[in-house]
Order: C-alpha cells, then sequence, then structure tokens
C-alpha cells in the first residue's frame, strides 16, 4: 500500500511541472468560454453606480414572492419546524428512519462552508458594514425558497422498486411541467438542471472547496506547503474516495460529527471576541444599519450593499439553488410539507446566525481597531480579526475550514450523483465511474489554478436558479395546498403531538 | 389475575434468564407475553446523504434480522407451550422505548435481564436497566 502511494506521488510530482502547462493550455482555451457565459449569467443592469446582475434579481424577486405566496411561512412555521426537530410529531412506530433533526444536519453540513467565514469578509470588504443587513435579510427570505423547494423535492421524488430514492429539482421540474401539460418543456429544463447540478458539484462543490482548504492549510502553514498542492490534493482525494467509493462510513461519520462541533466551538468563540470588543459593538450595529440605508463608501451606495449581501447570502444558503432539495428528498415520509418546514431553519442557521456572527466580529475588529486586516481578504481577514484576540486561533480554524470543505464535497458529491443518474440511470457502474471522477476533480482542485473552469461552474451554478425558480413559480400553488391541509390537519389534532398526549 | 407482561430480550443469556423468569409467572397467571427488542436507535446523529437515502431498507433490514433470530422463535416455542405470546420490535433509546411500550401496550409489567454493560458504560451513560427502573409507572423484574 504504502509503495503505491510512494509511486502515486512521484507521478504527481513529475507530473507538477506538466500540470503547469496544463494549467495554461485549458485556462487559454476556456477563458473566453467562461468569461461569455460569466457576462450572459451574471448579466448586469446598471442603476446609478450599481450593477445590478439579473440573476441575483430574480432570486430575490423569487423570494419575496414566495414570502408572500405562502403568507410569511418562514415566520410561521418556525415554532412548528422546532418541534419537528425536537420529535414531537414522531411516531414511535416509524423511529428508525431518519429524523428530522438528521434531515436538517445534513443539508445543514453541506452548506455551511467556507462561504459563512470567508464569503462574509468578502461582503463586507466589497459592500461595506451595510452588506450585513441585506446578507440577514436574504437570509431570511430564503427561508420561504428552501420551503418550497424541500416540500416539492419530496413530493415529486422518483421512488425505486429496492427502496431507495432519487428526487430533487430535475424531478419536481419534469413530473410539475409534464401534469400541467408541457412534457416536452419538463424533459429539457429537468436535463437541463440535471447537467447545471452535475457541473456545479465538480466545481463549486469540489474544486473550489479543495482549493480553498489547500491555501489554508498552507497560509496557516506559512507557506511550508506551497508547490507540494498535489500532495494535499491526494490526500484529500484519497480520503474522499475511501468514504465515497470505498463506503467507509467510518470517516464520513466522524467528520459528520466534528463538523457540527466545530461551527458550535466556532460561533463559542467568534461571540467571545465580539465581547471582549464589546465596546465596539454599538458603533458596529449602528454602521450596519447606517451602512445598509446610506451605503457610504460602497460603489453603487445603499444599492451595491444591498446587490452585495444578497449575493453572498445566496452563496451561502444555496436558496434558490435546489441543492437542499437532492439532500431532503432521501428521507422517509408521507408529509412533504414537513421536510420543507425543516428546511427553513438551513438558511437561519446558516445566514442569519453563523453569517452575522461572522459579520460581526469583523465589524467591531474594523471599529475597534481600524485596518486591522491589512490587505487580507477572506478567509484570512476572517482570521486576522480571531488572531487579534487569540493568537493561536488561526490554526484551529484552517482546520474547521478543512473540515467544513470536506462535508461539503461529501454532501455536493451526492447532488452530483444525483443529476447523473438522472441523465444516465441508476447502474451501479456508471454511479462508481461518476465518483472516480469526482474524486479526480478533488486533487485537481489543489493541484491546478483553474481560473476560468471555476468561473463556468460558478455561472452554471446561478444558471440552474433560472429554471428551479421557474419551476418554483409554477408548482408554488400546489405546495400552497399541501402546506394548508397539513397545518389544517396539526391544528385538528389528525397529525398527532406524540409528546403532548402523553404516550 | 391475567396480566400483560413484557420481556425485554437483547440476544443474551440475560435476556434468556428474564424471560425464563417471565414465563413461570405467566404459566400461574396465564398472562400474555410480549417478546420486546429494541434496536439502540438515537434521531440526533449526524449522517452524509447517502446513509440518509439508504436508511429505509437498513431499518427494514434491522427489523426483520431482529425478528427473524430473536424474537419470533421464542415465541414460536411459547405459543407451542400453549402461552399467548406478541413480539415487538422497536427501533430507540432502549429504556425510554420500553417506557413508552407500558402505556402503549397496557403493560402491567416488566421482566428485564440486567444488561451487560461495563463500567465505564455505565459511569458514562448511566445503566439502561437503572433508568428503566427509574422511569418505569408499572414493576420492573430485573433478572441477573
Amino acid at each position: 500500500m504504502g509503495r503505491v502511494f510512494l509511486a502515486l506521488g512521484l507521478l504527481a510530482c513529475s507530473a507538477t511541472n506538466a500540470f503547469a502547462g496544463i494549467d495554461e493550455a485549458i485556462n487559454s482555451a476556456t477563458a473566453p468560454i467562461a468569461s461569455f457565459i460569466g457576462k450572459v449569467v451574471f448579466f448586469k443592469v446598471p442603476i446609478g453606480d450599481a450593477a445590478l446582475p439579473v440573476v441575483v434579481l430574480w432570486l430575490v424577486v423569487g423570494a419575496v414572492f414566495f414570502t408572500f405566496y405562502m403568507r410569511f411561512i418562514n415566520l410561521r412555521g418556525f415554532k412548528h419546524a422546532l418541534q419537528l426537530i425536537r420529535g414531537d410529531y414522531a411516531d414511535p412506530k416509524s423511529h428508525g428512519e431518519v429524523s428530522h433533526f438528521q434531515a436538517l444536519a445534513t443539508a445543514v453540513s453541506g452548506t455551511v462552508g467556507i462561504g459563512n467565514i470567508g464569503g462574509v469578509a468578502v461582503a463586507v470588504t466589497v459592500g461595506g458594514p451595510g452588506a450585513t443587513f441585506w446578507l440577514i435579510m436574504a437570509g431570511f427570505l430564503g427561508m420561504s425558497t428552501k420551503f418550497v423547494e424541500c416540500t416539492l423535492g419530496v413530493k415529486y421524488r422518483e421512488e425505486f422498486e429496492d427502496g431507495h430514492v432519487s428526487g430533487g429539482p430535475m424531478y419536481y421540474l419534469r413530473k410539475g411541467f409534464s401534469d400541467r401539460g408541457m412534457e416536452g418543456f419538463g424533459k429539457f429544463i429537468g436535463t437541463f438542471y440535471a447537467i447545471g447540478i452535475f457541473i456545479g458539484a465538480l466545481g463549486i462543490g469540489n474544486m473550489f472547496q479543495s482549493n480553498q482548504a489547500y491555501v489554508q492549510l498552507n497560509n496557516v502553514s506559512g507557506g511550508a506547503l506551497d508547490g507540494f498542492g498535489w500532495l494535499v490534493g491526494l490526500i484529500l482525494a484519497a480520503v474522499v474516495f475511501m468514504v465515497i467509493v470505498g463506503g467507509i462510513k467510518s470517516i464520513a461519520r466522524v467528520t459528520e460529527k466534528i463538523v457540527p462541533f466545530m461551527a458550535i466551538f466556532y460561533c463559542f468563540f467568534a461571540l467571545i471576541v465580539i465581547f471582549m470588543n464589546s465596546a465596539a459593538i454599538p458603533q458596529a450595529v449602528a454602521n450596519i444599519f447606517a451602512g445598509a440605508f446610506t451605503g457610504e463608501g460602497v460603489a453603487g451606495g445603499a444599492l451595491g450593499a444591498m446587490i452585495i449581501g444578497f449575493q453572498r447570502a445566496v452563496f451561502s444558503n444555496e436558496a434558490g439553488i435546489g441543492s437542499a432539495s437532492i439532500a431532503h428528498s432521501a428521507v422517509k415520509t408521507n408529509e412533504p410539507v414537513t421536510e420543507g418546514v425543516v428546511s427553513l431553519l438551513e438558511p437561519f442557521i446558516d445566514t442569519i446566525i453563523i453569517c452575522t456572527i461572522t459579520a460581526l466580529v469583523i465589524g467591531t475588529a474594523q471599529v475597534a481597531a481600524p485596518g486591522f486586516a491589512g490587505d487580507a481578504l477572506g478567509v484570512a481577514m476572517t482570521s486576522a480579526a480571531f488572531e487579534r484576540e487569540f493568537t493561536w486561533f488561526p490554526i484551529p480554524l484552517a482546520f474547521a475550514a478543512l473540515l467544513f470543505a470536506f462535508s461539503t464535497m461529501i454532501s455536493w458529491s451526492y447532488y452530483g450523483l444525483k443529476g447523473w443518474t438522472y441523465m444516465f440511470g441508476e447502474d451501479e457502474r456508471g454511479q462508481t465511474i461518476y465518483k472516480i471522477i469526482f474524486c479526480g476533480f478533488v486533487a485537481l482542485g489543489c493541484i491546478v489554478q483553474l481560473g476560468p473552469i471555476l468561473d463556468i461552474s460558478d455561472a452554471l451554478v446561478f444558471l440552474i436558479c433560472v429554471p428551479n425558480i421557474l419551476g418554483l413559480y409554477f408548482l408554488a400553488p400546489i405546495v400552497k395546498r399541501e402546506m394548508e391541509s397539513y397545518f389544517a390537519r396539526v391544528e385538528s389534532g389528525e397529525i398527532k403531538n406524540f409528546r403532548n398526549s402523553g404516550s | 389475575m391475567k396480566e400483560n407482561i413484557l420481556v425485554a430480550l437483547d440476544g443474551s443469556e440475560c435476556g434468556e434468564r428474564a424471560l425464563g423468569a417471565a414465563t413461570k409467572n405467566a404459566q400461574i397467571t396465564d398472562s400474555r407475553l410480549f417478546l420486546t427488542y429494541v434496536i439502540d436507535w438515537s434521531p440526533y446523529t449526524f449522517n452524509t446523504p447517502e446513509e440518509n437515502e439508504q436508511r429505509h431498507q437498513r431499518r427494514e433490514s434491522e427489523i426483520q434480522k431482529a425478528s427473524e433470530t430473536i424474537v419470533n422463535p421464542k415465541a414460536q416455542e411459547l405459543r407451542d407451550a400453549g402461552l399467548e405470546a406478541e413480539t415487538v420490535v422497536r427501533h430507540g433509546k432502549i429504556a425510554e422505548t420500553l417506557v413508552n411500550l407500558t402505556s402503549e401496550l397496557d403493560i402491567d409489567q416488566i421482566y428485564i435481564g440486567k444488561i451487560g454493560e461495563s463500567r465505564l458504560q455505565t459511569m458514562i451513560f448511566g445503566s439502561v436497566t437503572a433508568a428503566l427502573v427509574q422511569a418505569s409507572s408499572v414493576p420492573v423484574t430485573v433478572v441477573p
């Protein structure tokens, strides 16, 4: 075994030089495509000094519409979501199936990632403190979008004879539109979505994550890993391979246990850092509100801050992309609405709690020591804000970033797989081929700097919001009917609360 | 007096001894026996999406295995001996699940073996048997 790894290492070593050449070749070949797709997907409408990407507008309008159409389900459903998580409505006879808590935890570990640590820093740098306000607002509205997409994911999933299930936007788009007599169109956008999620799974759900994990490790080790990207890449790919191909559940289980622990650890220390700067809290909060409506010093003013905030929120909580819908579809339940209600909590945890905490860490540091981070951006900026109080913090933070990246990769490998099986069928051999490709891209993410390819993947993930939300509009009346019937039955006691009934 | 007696089996000899004691009681009082096996399971774990997808099939096979290898053969033996015996297989935390079954099945008393737990386990998680005795609303007989 050791010899194999050594051989692989040598191979990769000699390949590093070759990769440099490949980098350039691929970059120059794909750059025009990337810039074209990027221009189309992120097509911007200039409003004053600000430039509003249409796709962001599309997502925000959708989220606002679903919030009103579902009569503020993001507020009304909140308490019920907590009751479901606590197991109040879980029939003891169906214990042993995936619980609501487990479904939520799985979906959350797919979205909590580098974005929560680094993405917020980018938002605050570019959009000023006011971006935080709009980030929270987008998280709040995104809760409604998540509710709709996760309910539909369960309702329209495909159940196979051996009992396994496949679901997600590709299935509800196809079935939903063909129910409305638009079979051809449904097939088209279902496949379109499947291709998008597949490429997204190789890009932002994979290469971007492994790349960022490597950059973090390299930063924290003071550049000791310079040129060893291939090694980090191979190790990461090997671990991912063991989990998704080898089926070594213990590794997955360990990370899935460490990730929530790291998230709590992160929030805990973030709160301490915030309180250590308690003198700066009022000013930092004031800056957030002032910046949200005046947008001082931000290109495009308040609107500029708003756009940045919304964009970062989508990147972070994935509401409107439809990925969480795939994760929730795997859960066996008779009531699709319950999965939708539980999924409300994902943007809440991801954006309203974790992102806001990060924003406050940075915000208070900015007030207490303007220019504390120097030129640092992204994760490095957040890291610098923590380092002011705890000099040792960058090391556990890099470790957390690595784990977040890893769990995000595991989740996205599943999303991509569902896109793949939608296109090529549920054949085992095909699935293994996909998984091996996926692992290859993990290693590639650390080895090569493929800017344009990442841009394409990035753009495609946003592009699949277009058919997804279009489908959500069409299918929203169905969700609304289900929702009203469900809550009426909860109210009447037909859906039993096992905790209150005392049994 | 005819009663509903719950016997907690765990596939060990201890469980069998508890069953033996319960059977004697049932023969005398002409009671009904509920042979119960609880599969240890918690709703608060962290899984990968793939595990979630396979969960339903795995649950079915866990229930089938527990029924076929542990609970059903014993119940058949009892029925052949002319006793009334039913079987229950559930997922959950052991003590909590048994307590819930007590009210659900209208149980009058419980027989349980002293489950083989190491000292360390008991120190960290507490003893299942002790937890059951604490929480139960009906008499519990612990068979060593």
